[in-house]
This record gives structure tokens, sequence and C-alpha cells, in this order.
């Protein structure tokens, strides 16, 4: 399955997957961020019961230098 | 900052919120997040703007982050909304905000209308602002230095509102210091000077206008020394504050009233 992270398709196993095992397989574990799911926010209370698809549109932001 | 003759203190609060400098700094252009950090140490300023946007999914485990140098125990991160020309995607960004950094609800929205002059687009700033407050934040507003605009701002319930001097980035000073005038003599929430300032006067003048901070990034990051800027320009906030405090004397074209003493004159 395909998963578009932050504008680019990204190829996993399976059909689908956690929101904790996305974070394990991108090397986020102990990272600073907060994710969205095609436009919603996915609090970090529910990292290891929500699922993504193929298709699904991921956003993952950060704090960076800025005015 | 305590005003040396009553001894009063002389805080700057921010939607219940007290601080000890009326220097708010932004993180951006600097070289790297060293000099970022030995910087804002410079400049004594406790709230520092931060921008939200994509992480780098590729990147190494062990590369540092911004919010690294700058620990959550020692500063108040203010979130940005730079580079949004919507009320949607301002507000969509400082929701993201807000659930990065575990529910903290002090943000700064501005709204962009022109990708040249970064003017803000006020309409949709005023759409935002009623939607964030709604939804719980503590919004501090950048905007143009109308003052029909600021107040209505201020109406909305934005906790602090925020005038451009001139335009972001362009060191230019203050531009109109009758506008910032009126707005801070109609304000009942803090005025706190926004984008426009290129070295320490600029900030002295703001506070000495009776402005109640100055938020500066780039006079600061792309002076040739940022940090011997910001420690000036901690110094020009304090001074042109303690001068507002003081209160200037009046001007006048000129003065039959000489300093020394008319009588014992030697003849």
């Amino acid at each position: 399955m395909k998963i578009n992270i932050n504008g680019n398709f990204k190829e996993f196993e399976g059909k689908k997957i956690t929101v904790e095992e996305l974070i394990t397989q991108l090397n986020l574990n102990g990272k600073r961020f907060a994710i969205e799911k095609n436009g919603e926010i996915i609090s970090k209370n529910y990292f290891s019961g929500i699922y993504f698809n193929d298709g699904d549109k991921i956003e993952i932001i950060g704090a960076v230098g800025g005015g | 900052m305590v005003d040396k003759i009553s001894n009063i203190n002389d805080n700057l609060v921010i939607a219940g919120r007290s601080f000890q400098s009326r220097l708010l700094v932004g993180t951006g252009k600097y070289i790297d997040f060293k000099q970022t950090r030995a910087a804002i140490d410079s400049s004594a300023a406790e709230i520092v703007t931060v921008a939200i946007r994509r992480i780098n999914v590729g990147q190494s485990p062990n590369e540092p982050s911004l919010l690294e140098f700058l620990p959550a125990n020692k500063f108040t991160y203010l979130p940005n909304t730079a580079g949004c020309y919507s009320s949607d995607d301002a507000i969509r960004t400082l929701r993201l905000a807000r659930e990065l950094l575990d529910g903290h609800n002090l943000v700064k929205l501005e709204v962009l209308g022109d990708q040249d002059t970064l003017f803000p687009n006020m309409v949709e700033t005023i759409n935002a602002a009623k939607i964030l407050v709604k939804d719980g934040f503590d919004v501090m507003v950048y905007t143009s230095d109308d003052p029909i605009i600021a107040k209505q701002l201020e109406d909305i319930g934005c906790c602090a509102i925020m005038p451009l001097a001139s335009l972001i980035g362009s060191g230019m000073g203050i531009l109109n210091p009758w506008n910032l005038e009126i707005i801070i003599d109609k304000a009942n929430v803090p005025i706190i000077v926004d984008a426009g300032v290129g070295t320490a006067s600029d900030a002295s003048i703001a506070m000495e206008l009776g402005c109640d901070g100055v938020l500066m990034n780039t006079a600061i990051a792309l002076a040739k020394n940022p940090i011997l800027m910001a420690s000036a320009m901690k110094k020009a906030i304090e001074s042109g504050r303690e001068a507002f405090i003081a209160g200037r004397m009046d001007k006048k074209l000129y003065s039959a009233s000489p300093s020394s003493p008319t009588k014992g004159l030697i003849k």
C-alpha cells in the first residue's frame, strides 16, 4: 500500500499500519511532532488505535526556526 | 524589570502570563541552533516564536531539533502561522501546533496577503482570530497599523495586538509613529510592535511611544554580530521603557531656560 506522507508517496507492506508502527518505521520515536490524517489531527493518546490505509494523506509536522 | 524610582514590578502580562522581558524574538535565519540559542540568551527574551513545518521524514534519528536547544522550562514558545495566506491554513497550523506542544495555547496569528511585501491580509486574519479565540487559543495577532482594525481584533478577544512598524524583514524602522500612538492610546491589551525594527534605536522609539513590547527576528539574526545586536536590543527595550515611564520633557522649538544658573555670572 502507498501512503502520502508530507507530500510524497511511501510504500508499506500489508493493508494497514498503526500510527505507532509508522512512527517506528520512520525513525521518529522520541521526536517531537504532531500528525494529521486526511486533515484530522490524531491525538497522541490514540496512536496505537488508529490505522493508516492505502491512499491516506498524512502530515507530520514539527517546530522549526521562524519569526 | 523594576521601576527604579517607585520599585513597582513592571512585568509584561499577556493573557495572565507574566514576563520580565519586553523583547520577544524569532528563531529564524540563524546559522545554526547554537547561534540561535546564544543570541536569544544574549537578548534575555523569554518568548520565542517558532514556525510549524513538515518534518524531514528521512532525517537521522540523532539530528538535533530547535526545541531541544530552546527547552520549554526556560522559554515560552509562540508558534506562528508565518507562510499562511488563508484563515483556514492558519487555523489548521495552530491546531497542529497545540497538539505538538501538549496543549500550549498561546499563539501568534499572522495571515499574509502578498508574497512580495508580506503585508497581512486583515480580512482573513480577523476571520481566523474569531475562530481561534472561540476554540480556546490565546491569540497574539500580527496586524497592519490601522487603529480601527487593531480595536476590532481586541474586541474579538485577541490577547495582544501586534502592529507592524514596517514590512517584515525590511529593517525600515517605525514608519508611522502616529498610528502606533493612536493604537496604544485606545488599547486595553498589550501592543507589541512586530516586524520592521532594524536596529536598537528603532526598538527604543517603539518603547518610548508606549508600546508594551517589541517582537523581532531579522534585526538580530542578520546583524553582522547577532549576539552583540541581541544584547543591544535588550538594552534598547529597557531604556525605551524606562524613558516612557519617566515621561519625557515637552518639546520646544527653542528655550529661554538654560540649564546653568543665570545668576552669579562672572563679569
